[in-house]
C-alpha cells in the first residue's frame, strides 16, 4: 500500500497495516527532518511531488520489492508539504517472515525511493534562505 | 508543433510558472524537448542529463518521440525522503 499525504504521517496506523501473524519480522524506516547539514541549520523542509508520477511510482516500487523479496506486507507514505524538525517525510513498513528479508527489502525501498520517485525537497536555512535540494 | 511542459521544484521557480509551452518540429524527441527547454532556461544547462524527461508520467529517453497530445514533465534530480 502506497500514500501520499499532506497530513504528518501516522506511524501507528502504518505499523498496524503492515502487521500480520505470518510475520516474524516488521522493519520500520523513517526518514525525518534534521537540524544540521554541513554546519547549516535547517528550520523546516517543504515536499513537492508529480503526484499522479509519484504515486505510479511509489505502487511500482512495491511491486519490484514484492516480486524480489518474500514479503508478507509492504506500506510507503510519502508527506508532502511542509516537514518540520523532527517529524518524519517519509515512512517505510514491510513485514516478513524471518529478519533478514525485512532489512533487505526496507533497505532498498528507502534508496530506490530516493533515486527514482518524483518528489523533491527544498530547504529552508535558518539565515532565511531557501533552495531547492538536487543531487547530482 | 506547441508542447506544454509540467515544470516543478527548481525548473518551475526558474521559469516562473508550473508549466512551458515550447515550439518544436513534429517529429520532436525527448532531445529536442530538452534541447528547446534549456535554450529558454539555460539555467539548467549544469544538471545536463541529470536532467530528466517524463512522457505520459513515465521516464523517458532522448529517443522518445513526443506528441501535443502526451503530458511531458520536467524532472529535475529528485530528492524525496
Amino acid at each position: 500500500m502506497v500514500d501520499l499525504t499532506d497530513c504528518p504521517i501516522d506511524v501507528t496506523k502504518l505499523l498496524s497495516d503492515v502487521g500480520s501473524t505470518q510475520a516474524g519480522a516488521v522493519v520500520l524506516f523513517l526518514g525525518t527532518t534534521r537540524e544540521f547539514t554541513n554546519g547549516r541549520r535547517t528550520t523546516t523542509l517543504d515536499y513537492e511531488a508529480y503526484n499522479d508520477m509519484a504515486e505510479r511510482k511509489l505502487a511500482a516500487l512495491e511491486q519490484q520489492a514484492r516480486a524480489r523479496w518474500e514479503l508478507v506486507e509492504c506500506g510507503i507514505v510519502h508527506r508532502l508539504g511542509t516537514v518540520p524538525l523532527g517529524e518524519p517525510s517519509v515512512a517505510i513498513a514491510v513485514s516478513s517472515a524471518h529478519r533478514a528479508t525485512a532489512f533487505e527489502a526496507g533497505r532498498w525501498l528507502i534508496d530506490t525511493l530516493k533515486s527514482e520517485v518524483p518528489i523533491w525537497k527544498r530547504e529552508h536555512w535558518a539565515d532565511g534562505t531557501s533552495e531547492w535540494v538536487h543531487p547530482t | 508543433m506547441k508542447v506544454r511542459l509540467k515544470l516543478f521544484a527548481v525548473a518551475r521557480q526558474l521559469a516562473g510558472d508550473d508549466t512551458i509551452e515550447l515550439d518544436v518540429p513534429n517529429d520532436a524527441t525527448v532531445a529536442v524537448v530538452r534541447q528547446e527547454l534549456v535554450r529558454q532556461i539555460p539555467e539548467l544547462v549544469p544538471m545536463g542529463d541529470q536532467l530528466r524527461f517524463a512522457v505520459n508520467a513515465d521516464y523517458a529517453g532522448n529517443a522518445v518521440a513526443v506528441s501535443a497530445a502526451d503530458e511531458i514533465a520536467c524532472i529535475p534530480p529528485v530528492s524525496g525522503g
